[in-house]
């Protein structure tokens, strides 16, 4: 696994307090790993600060998933 | 009741006479202050008299990017924003029909949309500690209007939509965010008011007197407190029954 998929789980497994292996490609964050709206503003916001990258309102409406959020971190980073 | 030990309280407006009732108050309770305020001298000299746990942090609050940074330069100095008092507000008073836009916008600008850049600036590490106060000091005016004030009673009142919204979207996370509403207070405001104008506004408070700095604090205390976590999206009308809201 990569290391941003690394950090990317890392941080959501902290934020979210679930299991590592429950954090899969497909898990979207808020059917799966049971985040609620502000808990995705959080992540976003996270994903930022660890990555120094800006993720747009838009750009943050399309990451659902780890698998998305790894996507979208590994081609703006 | 009401320890403040280890929390730290970024306080605007902390030059003025309720602004620096609550810092003492909050500083009282056991908390870190930081004393915000565009005049130096009086915010040394109260940092001076609450000697250790207290910082002085001057910020001009018409000036956008001075506010963004006043959150940051709080955590550096204190360590954490665990309670914002928004206190700070200037009046512009001007019957409405030769209201200036600089007279409305000046006190929009100081009055609520420096209180909304404080209030998100402290959001993030307040949601990251899942604990958080923020209290926004409106008027009894924002509640019931008043001739004169259509600019301070807006931005009052706007405090008031805001922090309700706040309320709603961090309630889940432990911060809470709620109002005080004084009505007529004694300070150095009010200090140049004639005995004749004085008596004519202690007949419409059904307590018959103004009320102290002090009365403000103790509301902004309660709030601040750990005992008053289940209490936010609320205003608390400290007025000596002047409106019964």
């Amino acid at each position: 696994m990569s290391d941003i998929a690394d950090r990317v789980k890392k941080i959501v497994v902290e934020h979210l307090g679930v299991e590592e292996d429950k954090v899969a490609e497909n898990a979207s964050f808020i059917d799966d790993l049971g985040a609620d709206s502000l808990d995705t503003v959080e992540l976003v916001m996270a994903f930022e600060e660890e990555f120094g990258i800006e993720i747009p309102d838009d750009a943050a409406e399309t990451i659902q998933t780890f698998g998305d959020a790894v996507k979208f971190i590994s081609q703006a980073s | 009741m009401f320890d403040l030990t280890g929390k730290c309280a970024l306080v605007t407006g902390a030059s003025g006479g309720i602004g620096g009732a609550i810092a003492k108050a909050l500083h009282a309770a056991g908390a870190t202050v930081g004393l915000s305020g565009t005049r130096v001298e009086p915010l040394e000299a109260l940092a001076a008299e609450l000697g250790e746990r207290a910082h002085v942090l001057p910020c001009n609050l018409s000036d956008a990017a001075a506010v963004d940074a006043l959150p940051k330069q709080a955590i550096e100095a204190m360590g954490a924003v665990d309670i914002l008092v928004n206190n700070a507000g200037i009046t512009r008073d001007q019957i409405f029909m030769r209201m200036s836009d600089d007279e409305w916008q000046s006190v929009i600008d100081v009055n609520l949309t420096s209180a909304m850049r404080l209030c998100r600036g402290v959001m993030r590490p307040m949601m990251k500690s899942r604990w958080g106060r923020i209290i926004n000091i409106s008027s009894i005016v924002g509640a019931t209007g008043n001739p004169g004030q259509v600019n301070y009673a807006a931005a009052k009142a706007g405090m008031v939509g805001m922090t309700k919204s706040i309320a709603y979207e961090v309630a889940s996370r432990g911060i809470t965010a709620n109002a005080v509403a004084p009505g007529f207070i004694a300070t150095a405001m009010t200090d140049k008011l004639t005995d004749d104008q004085k008596e004519k506004i202690n007949a419409q408070i059904p307590a018959a007197r103004m009320g102290t700095p002090e009365e403000i604090a103790a509301a902004v205390l309660y709030l601040a407190s750990p005992e008053a976590g289940y209490v936010t999206g609320t205003t608390l009308h400290v007025n000596g029954g002047m409106a019964m809201l």
